[in-house]
């Protein structure tokens, strides 16, 4: 996978589901729009700034709360290239290994506007001059998203 | 070396010898989705132009934006309908047949002890309160789920939690779970499965296990599980559906790490804004409300109903406050109406609707503005998750809730009879 490099966006801890994507929005399976709605509570304006390569680095417990795919999903058609949190919560961890939201579990100091590289490989993040490490992911996790996300692992008969 | 109830029930439906850590795939008996959920699942089957489907194994249920919200909601409650039909599942639950999720997959027999169950719904891990290992999925897993009959878990490591005593003074199964979540904190289970021990166990109530289990999630929890005992027995003796089997644990299983809770120690607790980890004693608190909401897959079964209209009986809700009721399925809507208890909440002045997850979630019916507060029997207090972002929701059992509509702010029912 390349090396990512893009502009930090920061939060804090336990962001949750209803942050991410509030539930007034989720009356529609159609999806084309609903990047325009993320975060749109807790920083009204952030969908029309933030997104196409950018990074969101955050605390503890990211995605915390509802199951809803809604939310790795508007975060993935806004464009971020990952998400950096000290913790992931379950549900929002599966659904993105399962449709390609890439997530590194890692603690980073940076701050809102820095610009961070980010190499899923070699399992390293590099920002503010300083390298952290992160583990890769599980095996079977690990071919899944080689395989291109779960539903590709089904056609493929291999679930 | 020996097994905790995931790893026994994980191991079964996978055929392996699985423990904590391992990711294993395993043979689901039954997937929910729900009509937020259900859409995303039913394009990704279509995509797959595949004829397997495990029509007998997947459960659809609308209840979140149902009796359709709006014309967006509308459309999507008619896809789900649609994919029904077109398939051909009889496991569909319409409107005025069925109600929230979780209560309508207990009331039919779905949920039983030793199964495994997913859900597109976080609050799927509910039927742990009956001895099942149940979690909430995404959609498209959901989806890889019903067709293929199968799905992957990483096994969890589990939390032990040994109960005593037995509750006074009015408190219940919502107030012990907002006290562990308090405790621990919202991630304090993440990844991990609470499993309860104890004689405490005994004097709990099938519907306070339910409850429990239910924000198990809450705490960033896959599950929370009981074990099957008498109680659970008599509890889905006239409902579950084919056979079922009790798990035990183990003597000798492995845990990483033990809570103890006497329950004669527990006290009524209210969770404040903007996270179910902010618990207080009740009696510590002084939140005046504009709203009381009484409903959801966490505190909208008959008992709940029951221990509410006790605590309003003959009294009246105070001015400036609306008092709502949303029993969680038909069948609490006719059992309140054959107990009298839906007379009981007419004379004291509050608004009863039929089941939906309605305000809950901030969907609809119950919507608050900026500056209002509710204290709510719901599992969630996040920012503006009833309605506007500067709104805040309180979260208390079912008799606080009650007390609390009649004193026009958040009290336990003995307080408000010094009043």
């Amino acid at each position: 996978m390349d090396k990512i490099e893009g502009k930090v966006w920061k939060f804090g801890d336990n962001v949750d589901t209803d942050q991410i994507i509030p539930a007034e929005r989720l009356v529609s399976a159609n999806l084309d729009h609903l990047n325009d709605f993320i975060f749109e509570k807790v920083r009204p304006g952030f969908a029309q700034q933030a997104g196409k390569g950018d990074i969101i680095v955050a605390g503890k417990n990211f995605g915390c709360g509802s199951s809803r795919e809604h939310a790795p999903l508007s975060l993935i058609e806004s464009g971020f290239s990952c998400i950096v949190a000290e913790s992931f919560a379950r549900i929002f961890y599966r659904n993105s290994m399962n449709i390609g939201l890439l997530l590194i579990e890692c603690k980073v100091d940076a701050e809102e506007g820095d610009v961070i590289s980010v190499d899923p490989d070699k399992g390293e993040v590099e920002a503010g001059g300083k390298i952290y490490k992160f583990p890769q992911y599980p095996g079977f996790i690990s071919e899944m998203v080689k395989a291109g996300g779960l539903m590709n692992l089904v056609k493929e008969g291999r679930l | 070396m020996g097994k905790t109830i995931a790893e026994k029930i994980l191991s079964e439906k996978s055929g392996t010898d699985a423990y904590a850590g391992q990711i294993v795939v395993a043979n689901v008996d039954y997937v929910m989705v729900n009509d937020v959920t259900g859409p995303i699942a039913f394009r990704e089957y279509e995509k797959l132009k595949t004829k397997d489907l495990r029509k007998d194994r997947l459960v659809l249920i609308p209840d979140h934006y149902v009796p359709n919200k709006d014309i967006l909601s509308a459309e999507q409650a008619k896809e789900m309908r649609e994919f029904a039909s077109k398939h051909g599942i009889k496991n569909y639950f319409e409107v005025g047949k069925g109600g929230v999720c979780h209560q309508v997959m207990i009331e039919e027999g779905f949920a039983a002890p030793g199964r495994l169950i997913v859900g597109a719904d976080s609050h799927t891990c509910t039927y742990g309160g009956i001895n099942a290992f149940s979690t909430g999925i995404g959609s498209t897993e959901a989806c890889a789920a019903f067709t293929t009959g199968r799905l992957w878990f990483k096994v969890p490591e589990t939390i032990k939690v040994e109960l005593t005593g037995r509750f006074v003074g009015g408190a219940c199964g919502k107030d012990l779970i907002i006290k562990i979540i308090t405790d621990i904190g919202v991630d304090g289970a993440n990844y991990k499965v609470f499993e309860f021990h104890g004689p405490g166990i005994a004097n709990i109530t099938v519907s306070d296990r339910l409850t429990i289990s239910n924000m198990a999630i809450e705490a960033g929890g896959k599950g929370g599980i009981f074990p099957c005992d008498r109680l659970t027995e008599e509890y889905i003796k006239d409902t579950a559906k084919g056979e079922w089997k009790a798990v035990e644990a183990d003597g000798d299983a492995k845990y990483s790490s033990v809570l103890r809770y006497d329950l004669s120690k527990i006290v009524p607790m209210v969770a404040y804004p903007h996270l179910p980890e902010n618990g207080r004693p009740v009696k510590d608190s002084d939140v005046k409300i504009d709203q009381a909401y009484l409903g959801s897959c966490t505190n909208g079964r008959i008992e709940d109903m029951r221990i509410a209209a006790d605590v309003v009986k003959g009294r009246k809700v105070a001015d400036g406050v609306r008092f709502l009721v949303v029993p969680a399925s038909q069948k609490v809507f006719r059992q309140m109406i054959d107990e009298g208890i839906m007379q009981t909440f007419l004379e004291c002045g509050a608004f009863v609707s039929g089941p939906t997850c309605g305000a809950c979630l901030g969907g609809y019916m119950g919507i608050l503005a900026a500056g209002e507060k509710s204290v709510s029997s719901t599992n969630r207090n996040f920012i503006g998750r009833m309605g506007d972002k500067n709104s805040e929701v309180y979260l208390a059992g079912p008799a606080v809730v009650a007390a609390s509509a009649v004193a026009g702010k958040i009290v336990t029912p003995e307080q408000l009879e010094g009043q």
